[in-house]
């Protein structure tokens, strides 16, 4: 399948991102699956007038498209022209051109939060004007409206992440590319449900503190997030800790805490990213799924269990109390 | 379009892939040369005014956000400013964790400009009849050469220092005004080290095809010639047949605002260098300039700045890239004007060419340069130290961030009042780079260094002007942001 990128109202941070793959690279991976790049901005040849003749040709019906990828929001301003982003050479809109191209393709995939649902381009006051190709924060119907089906019945696929995992991207494109991805294998928000039907709190390194809620009072402590630090992995869809990232990172496994960037308005969390708002010391944000009374329940009795050790690591910034080793009995 | 009166044909080229983001150059040609040219940074996305409101520690968040390709130096102009506004200093573990992830981006960028955007445009069928060419095709090919290949698998290995350290790439939240989120361990040292060590093997094997050291001891243009190993050699041997040292020479203005503040300094010193002389850099001299930019109010200082975007799109402004002068003049950032002016010899004799060739071999200098300071820091980590100090920041200031990115000088320069952002204003390398013309008509270096570009018969995008272009290393999202 040939594969259209075209980069919008972002950062370009998402194409670095899958740059990034591993075992394969992307180059193999691609060959191996059937797929290839019609034109990417950042690597592709062809530049200036072999692009324009290659985008008439979409449009005129001669080059078929079958997977149109767009990176980063689309700009509809200033006064819905979408001049803030004019696509280089060509005399139109960003927005024109998706609006354009978006039925013309087999399948159209926005890559990153941006694209999905408008992410970091559309904070503060939007001064863009930026939406998501299908989303405007969690609201459906953006550039292209809510009813959009591609031509083989599904919505704009939505694989968000700020950046996206390499992978999310590379096995969203395989699934496509074997026929092996419908409408079921999709989220309510349309992002794939092989990543978001997990939590970021899934094989977090900091479960045992959570466990406990032995908390991190500061960046750099090892303890808990979610009570102080603003951490929402027990909310955020994303197998962030599970296949991790860049070798073996993932952001809590770094100190810091997870800002849910896989959601639509994440980029709005209405307090500091870093900071937990809390009513009566308690924090607002449950777990997913937890009823409430439950979680105030284990919480007061888990913290009143927490080993030494748990306690004193939480707020040190390396472990200071390492696990006991039990002797064996003939010793 | 011809003009018949001069015999002017304009040329719109875009859109310039190969470049991070977008952009479109508008040419006027006569007699088969670049008369003039125009650079427009078509995106506007608004960030200054986002931040508007927002509490400062905010700006870790989403100023690295402003670019996918330069997030951590974002991110390192963000800590540093809000450690200004504080008047505290990161502690010294915390900043050399830091200096080393800023470093591994960097590097990381100069590796991707020269195999991934830059040496494509050679394997291009119009160079056919080059004797480089077939060798050049099997190396650079867009998206299928080896080099490439193997430039981005180094790459991905090499950014597991970043996932260690900084979880992932791009857009960490590790580095903060009083140091990192997380306290390496010796054994993540030794893993770092691997990883640093399989990439210095890398880049003697494949791209400088000899030990660091040897290129990093030249001191004159001359001992170049000679060059004929890695993918250096081909570049080399390129350059020569195609005279790509007399191609896109600039105004030999150079300015770097010093990389990676350590306690011991910066490691590559701050200046500016003009025609050859050395001189101060006094950031206070530095204005905006909004004749020609889509952006109303006015010509200010960053700290006094406005980003009051021209819906209307005046017919004399043709960017969204402010145009920022250092006491009225334009200045050339990146690579070559950070190695120069560090006073390294071999970069101050390119930049006295001032060319294509130049800045290309400026980049792989900088690139071994990086290699050994990335090891020297890392033996400088003391595993056994805090990596973080507390800062409080209070409630009314301002604060001033001023780094290097991999494409020159990055500045963020704020203003808080009661705990919110009032003023953020970012200048970023791009925007001196790609800066439009001035109220005295004067162009960007860009624009400037593209006159006299020659453009062959029935060339729509001319392959001298994406030499040229593509030179500079151009980001277009951080330029406007």
């Amino acid at each position: 399948m040939n594969i259209l990128w075209l980069q919008s109202a972002g950062c370009g941070g998402c194409t670095m991102s899958l740059l990034c793959a591993e075992s394969p690279s992307l180059i193999d991976l691609f060959h191996g699956a059937g797929l290839e790049f019609l034109w990417h901005p950042s690597l592709s040849e062809a530049t200036g007038a072999e692009v324009r003749r290659l985008l008439d040709a979409i449009e005129a019906g001669e080059q078929q498209l079958d997977i149109l990828c767009v990176e980063g929001a689309i700009a509809r301003g200033p006064r819905g022209t979408g001049r803030y982003h004019m696509l280089a050479g060509t005399g139109r809109s960003m927005l024109d051109w998706v609006e354009s191209l978006a039925p013309l393709a087999r399948h159209v995939v926005a890559v990153g939060t941006c694209a999905t649902y408008g992410g970091v381009t559309s904070a503060g006051d939007n001064p863009s004007d930026a939406a998501g190709l299908q989303y405007e924060g969690s609201h459906a119907g953006a550039v292209l409206p809510a009813t959009f089906r591609d031509k083989a019945g599904l919505p704009v696929i939505n694989i968000s992440g700020c950046p996206v995992h390499p992978d999310w991207v590379t096995e969203t494109l395989m699934l496509l590319a074997a026929g092996a991805l419908g409408p079921e294998d999709l989220d309510q928000y349309a992002r794939p449900r092989f990543f978001a039907d997990n939590l970021v709190h899934h094989a977090c390194t900091k479960n045992e503190f959570y466990e406990y809620k032995a908390s991190a009072e500061e960046l750099s402590q090892m303890g808990c997030m979610m009570e102080h630090l603003g951490c929402i992995g027990t909310q955020a869809v994303g197998d962030c800790n599970i296949r991790l990232w860049n070798g073996e990172g993932s952001c809590t496994r770094a100190g810091y805490p997870c800002i849910n960037c896989t959601a639509p308005e994440f980029e709005e969390p209405g307090h500091g990213f870093t900071e937990t708002p809390k009513f009566a010391g308690i924090p607002v944000g449950l777990p997913t799924d937890m009823p409430k009374a439950w979680f105030m329940a284990l919480a007061s009795l888990s913290k009143r269990a927490t080993p030494r050790r748990v306690a004193e690591n939480a707020v040190a910034d390396r472990v200071i109390v390492p696990p006991s080793v039990k002797s064996r009995k003939h010793d | 379009m011809t003009d018949r009166m001069t015999d002017t044909t304009t040329l719109l080229v875009g859109p310039f892939n190969r470049v991070e983001g977008d952009l479109e150059i508008r040419l006027e040609v006569a007699e088969g040369r670049v008369t003039a040219a125009y650079a427009n940074s078509p995106m506007f996305r608004g960030f200054e005014s986002m931040l508007r409101g927002k509490g400062p520690m905010d700006a870790l968040t989403l100023t690295p956000r402003i670019c996918g390709i330069c997030s951590i130096s974002q991110s390192m102009a963000a800590a540093l400013a809000l450690a200004d506004l504080a008047g505290a200093e990161m502690i010294p573990n915390g900043s050399r964790v830091a200096q080393l992830l800023h470093m591994v981006e960097n590097v990381s960028d100069h590796l991707m400009h020269f195999n991934l955007f830059f040496m494509p445009d050679f394997a291009r069928p119009i160079y056919a009849d080059r004797p480089w060419h077939g060798r050049t095709v099997e190396r650079f090919t867009a998206v299928h050469g080896s080099a490439l290949k193997r430039a981005t698998e180094a790459r991905a290995q090499l950014l597991h220092i970043v996932g260690l350290l900084g979880g992932k790439w791009p857009h960490t939240l590790a580095i903060q005004p009083g140091g990192v989120t997380r306290a390496p361990t010796a054994r993540d040292k030794v893993r770092i080290g691997a990883d640093l060590a399989a990439f210095r093997a890398y880049l003697e094997e494949v791209v400088i095809g000899a030990p660091l050291e040897v290129l990093l001891e030249l001191t004159q243009i001359e001992q170049l010639n000679g060059w004929q190993t890695g993918d250096f050699g081909l570049f080399l041997e390129i350059s020569d047949n195609l005279m790509l040292q007399t191609s896109g020479v600039g105004e030999h203005r150079y300015l770097s605002f010093g990389a990676y503040p350590t306690p011991e300094g910066r490691r590559f010193v701050p200046g500016i260098l003009r025609d050859g002389t050395a001189g101060e850099l006094e950031p206070a001299g530095i204005i905006e300039d909004l004749s020609h930019s889509w952006m109303l109010g006015p010509d200010a200082h960053p700290l006094h700045g406005q980003t009051l975007p021209d819906e209307d799109m005046r017919e004399d402004a043709y960017s969204w890239c402010k145009a920022p002068r250092l006491r009225g003049e334009s200045f050339e950032t990146g690579a070559l004007a950070r190695q120069a002016i560090d006073g390294h010899p071999l970069a101050l004799a390119l930049s006295k060419e001032g060319s294509v060739r130049a800045r290309v071999a400026g980049r792989l200098l900088e690139l071994a340069r990086t290699q050994v300071e990335m090891e020297r820091l890392l033996a400088e980590i003391d595993p056994r130290e805090p990596f973080m100090r507390h800062v409080k920041l209070p409630q009314d200031g301002e604060g001033v961030g001023l780094v290097e990115a991999a494409r020159g000088a990055l500045g963020h320069w704020f203003r808080v009042e009661r705990g919110e952002i009032t003023s953020y204003q970012i200048i970023a390398p791009t925007t001196w780079n790609f800066s439009p013309r001035d109220r005295s008509n004067i162009p960007g270096p860009v624009e400037a260094a593209l006159v006299g570009a020659p453009v062959q018969p029935g060339e729509d995008t001319p392959i001298a002007v994406q030499h040229i272009v593509r030179s500079f290393d151009p980001c277009m999202v951080c330029t406007v942001h």
